[in-house]
């Protein structure tokens, strides 16, 4: 994959396995004598994307297919088993603890639940501060409180609440928290993984208005991760659409919901209830999605496809360039075969 | 009465230590034979306990303190135990957000579907498996006969909840509620399940109650919609209309909060704050702290839900 300036995250070839098997006894088979079998999840396979400067990266795709992992492969919480990871043009995915230091602060992580990732015995001002200082050793105590007040005013919290549990908040505020943990270090790159699939409507959107202000004020760059394509389509410049663990296309997010070229993107995009839309028809699928333990030959998406040929079944598709920068993978689209 | 079910000024209290609060606050609906109806709101409006107040699953705390609900003609809100039993699961049949509620992981499906049959009907084991094979055709479930003898870990969880759907139809209901029946799903398969509600709905005239927060599924599948804030239904009315020409103030908040209700990129409709708990209730509307058009009335009267315009019934003052 090129493109024609250094983008700010590059993610290229990535694999991500996990070993499941267990102990020793778990991993013993008895087919015409014994075996040893390891059990493997196929979690992420082959994936490359770039994000470029300013721009909000969605990455969706249904559960189980690889997101949230993806999501910590990038942040360095776990490590691919092969590929590359650059950031802003410096390879991170061989770092070490100490190196990856700086990138800590320059690469920021808001989670789904945010309940689950705020810790209930620390106040808001323990959860804001401690990384702060940390990260800041010279800094006083007085300009530590500052810039707290000034990122809690930014996410809508009252600073009068700094010395709050989070039980003491509703399920919007404490993403909200979550946020501005998120931004108290000042990063360049936010990593936002399903950040108001929790919330009710009207909360979620107090959020994500808030997200895109504060990617202005801020000049962030969002990696966001969801499986709410309304919410995709509306916050997103590019979409990444990963089906178990392989990337089916990744194209501008006016392409991608006007023209899906990936039979999966366009079964995936049928689907979406809109409101005030009479039900338009949706695109069946064939069978049920495999396991990411069991991974289909060829193509991953070929045994729901209904575009599947021979080839499909044997050889997995590279990803292609089409012209309007959209990238995708699927023999049928490379060859031209007939899809309506 | 003529309707299928009619449900007039349903009230539900639970009583806590410091006192009682009132989760349903006087809501009034009616239900036609095939008729699909979405319930729909934020967390903690009050969808469930209205779902479950129908069919008497109010445990205690909680009790239905006031109001009625007629049923095939007859009241059936204050019936004991044993009489609710000849409607919930058989007349009426409820389907829950959370499948493992109605399956139980150490028996086969086939098990399950045929005990659950011979509890409510005097039939034999293989009239019973018949019944429960032709169910499972009925909802579309791929190699029917090889189900009966899975265990529910073995499905996926839209097969799943097939199977919850073909539980339910067991007993050949008047009315399924279900309670966000897709809320656990993947889209592609939410898609399937509510093409799969909606035809059934149709071909066997059942009346649908569906719970859901999500206004998208609801206005594909349903044909009216009440929408619900802080235990009230305050828009009532035609889901065409309502979608496309709300009239509450809180409807048309939570309409344009939902992206794709407008220009990508551009801000979302906002509605400033939270719906309130349910021992915190502002007096008069209870919307009026997060409403625009909130005036002197709002803070001291209650508005009732009336008629507004094109058969949209409102309870504001404004509109
Ligand atoms: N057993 C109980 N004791 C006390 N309060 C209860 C009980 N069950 C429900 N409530 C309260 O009744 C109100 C309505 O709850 P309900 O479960 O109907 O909400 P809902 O609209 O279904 O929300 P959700 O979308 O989160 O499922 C809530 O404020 C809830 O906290
Ligand atoms: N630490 C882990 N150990 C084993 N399997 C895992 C681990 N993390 C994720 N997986 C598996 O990898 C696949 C992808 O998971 P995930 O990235 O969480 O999906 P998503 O976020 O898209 O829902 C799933 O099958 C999941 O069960
Ligand atoms: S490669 Fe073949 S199976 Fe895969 S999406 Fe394309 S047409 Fe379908
Ligand atoms: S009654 Fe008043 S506060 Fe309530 S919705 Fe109408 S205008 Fe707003
Ligand atoms: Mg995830
Ligand atoms: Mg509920």
């Amino acid at each position: 994959m090129t493109t024609n300036h250094t983008p700010l995250l590059r993610v290229q070839d990535v694999v991500k396995h996990f070993d499941i098997s267990g102990g020793f006894l778990d991993q013993l088979r008895f087919k015409g004598g014994i075996h040893l079998e390891k059990t493997t999840v196929k979690a992420v396979n082959n994936v490359s994307l770039f994000v470029n400067k300013g721009e909000t990266l969605s990455v969706v795709g249904e559960s189980g297919c690889g997101k949230s992992t993806l999501a910590r492969l990038i942040l360095g919480l776990y490590r691919p088993n092969s590929g590359k990871i650059f950031y802003d043009g410096q390879r991170i995915d061989t770092l070490t603890h100490e190196q990856w230091l700086p990138y800590r602060r320059k690469m920021q992580m808001i989670f789904q639940d945010p309940y689950a990732s705020l810790n209930p015995r620390k106040t808001v001002r323990q959860t804001l501060e401690e990384p702060l200082r940390f990260h800041n050793p010279k800094m006083t105590a007085q300009e530590a409180r500052d810039k707290v007040d000034f990122v809690m005013e930014q996410v809508g919290v009252d600073p009068a609440w700094i010395a709050r549990h989070p039980h003491e908040f509703s399920g919007g505020q404490r993403q909200r928290i979550s946020i501005a943990r998120g931004l108290i270090l000042d990063p360049d790159f936010i990593v936002a993984d399903e950040p108001v699939s929790a919330l009710d409507v009207s909360i979620q959107a107090q959020i994500l208005n808030l997200l895109m202000d504060l990617r202005e004020k801020h000049d962030l760059t969002y990696l966001f991760i969801t499986h709410d394509l309304s919410v995709v389509h509306h916050i997103s410049s590019r979409v990444a659409v990963l089906y178990l663990g392989t990337l089916c296309e990744l194209a501008s997010a006016n392409d991608l919901f006007n023209e899906p070229r990936h039979p999966y993107t366009r079964a995936l995009l049928s689907a979406i209830p809109k409101v005030g839309e009479k039900k338009a028809k949706h695109i069946k699928l064939k069978g049920e999605v495999p396991t990411p333990v069991k991974l289909p030959s060829g193509c991953v998406f070929h045994n729901r496809c209904v575009y599947a040929r021979e080839r499909c079944k044997k050889e997995f598709p590279r990803l292609i360039e089409l012209s309007n920068s959209t990238f995708v993978s699927c023999h049928g689209v490379e060859e031209g075969w007939p899809m309506d | 009465m003529s309707s299928l079910l009619e449900v007039r000024d349903l009230e539900v209290k639970f009583g806590l230590r410091s006192g009682d609060i009132t989760a349903i606050d006087g809501v009034s609906f009616e239900l036609d034979p095939g008729e699909r109806m979405g319930l729909v709101g934020e967390s903690g409006a009050g969808k469930s306990v209205t779902g479950f107040a129908i069919i008497n699953l109010i445990s205690k705390p909680g009790y239905i303190s006031r109001g009625s609900i007629h049923f095939e003609g007859k009241e059936i809100s204050a019936y004991p135990p044993d009489k609710m039993r000849t409607i919930r699961g058989n007349r009426i049949s409820m389907i829950f957000q959370d499948p493992m509620m109605t399956l139980n992981p150490v028996y086969t499906i086939g098990f399950q579907m045929i005990e659950t049959l011979k509890a409510h009907r005097d039939i034999s084991k293989s009239q019973a498996r018949a019944i429960a094979l032709e169910k499972l055709k009925l909802v579309q479930m791929p190699s029917p006969e090889k189900r009966l003898a899975q265990y529910p870990h073995e499905l996926s969880g839209g097969m799943r909840q097939r199977i919850i759907i073909a539980i339910s139809l067991l007993a050949d209901p008047a009315i399924i509620i279900a309670d966000e029946p897709t809320t656990a799903l993947d889209v592609t398969i939410q898609a399937e399940i509510m093409d799969l509600l909606q035809e059934l709905c149709e071909n066997e005239k059942m009346g649908l109650m569906l719970i859901t927060h999500d206004l998208g599924v609801v206005s594909q599948v349903t044909e009216k919609i009440a929408v619900m804030y802080a235990g009230k239904i305050i828009e009532y009315g035609p889901t065409e209309t309502v979608v496309h020409h709300p009239v509450h103030p809180y409807t048309i908040g939570l309409i344009g909060s939902i992206p794709g209700s407008i220009e990508p990129g551009k801000d979302l409709r906002q509605i400033p704050g939270m719906m309130p708990t349910l021992t915190n209730i502002p007096p008069g509307c209870a919307f009026n702290p997060r409403c625009e058009l909130a005036a002197d009335i709002c803070t001291r009267q209650t508005p009732v839900l009336e008629e507004k315009q094109n058969g949209i019934m409102a309870a504001c003052h404004m509109k």
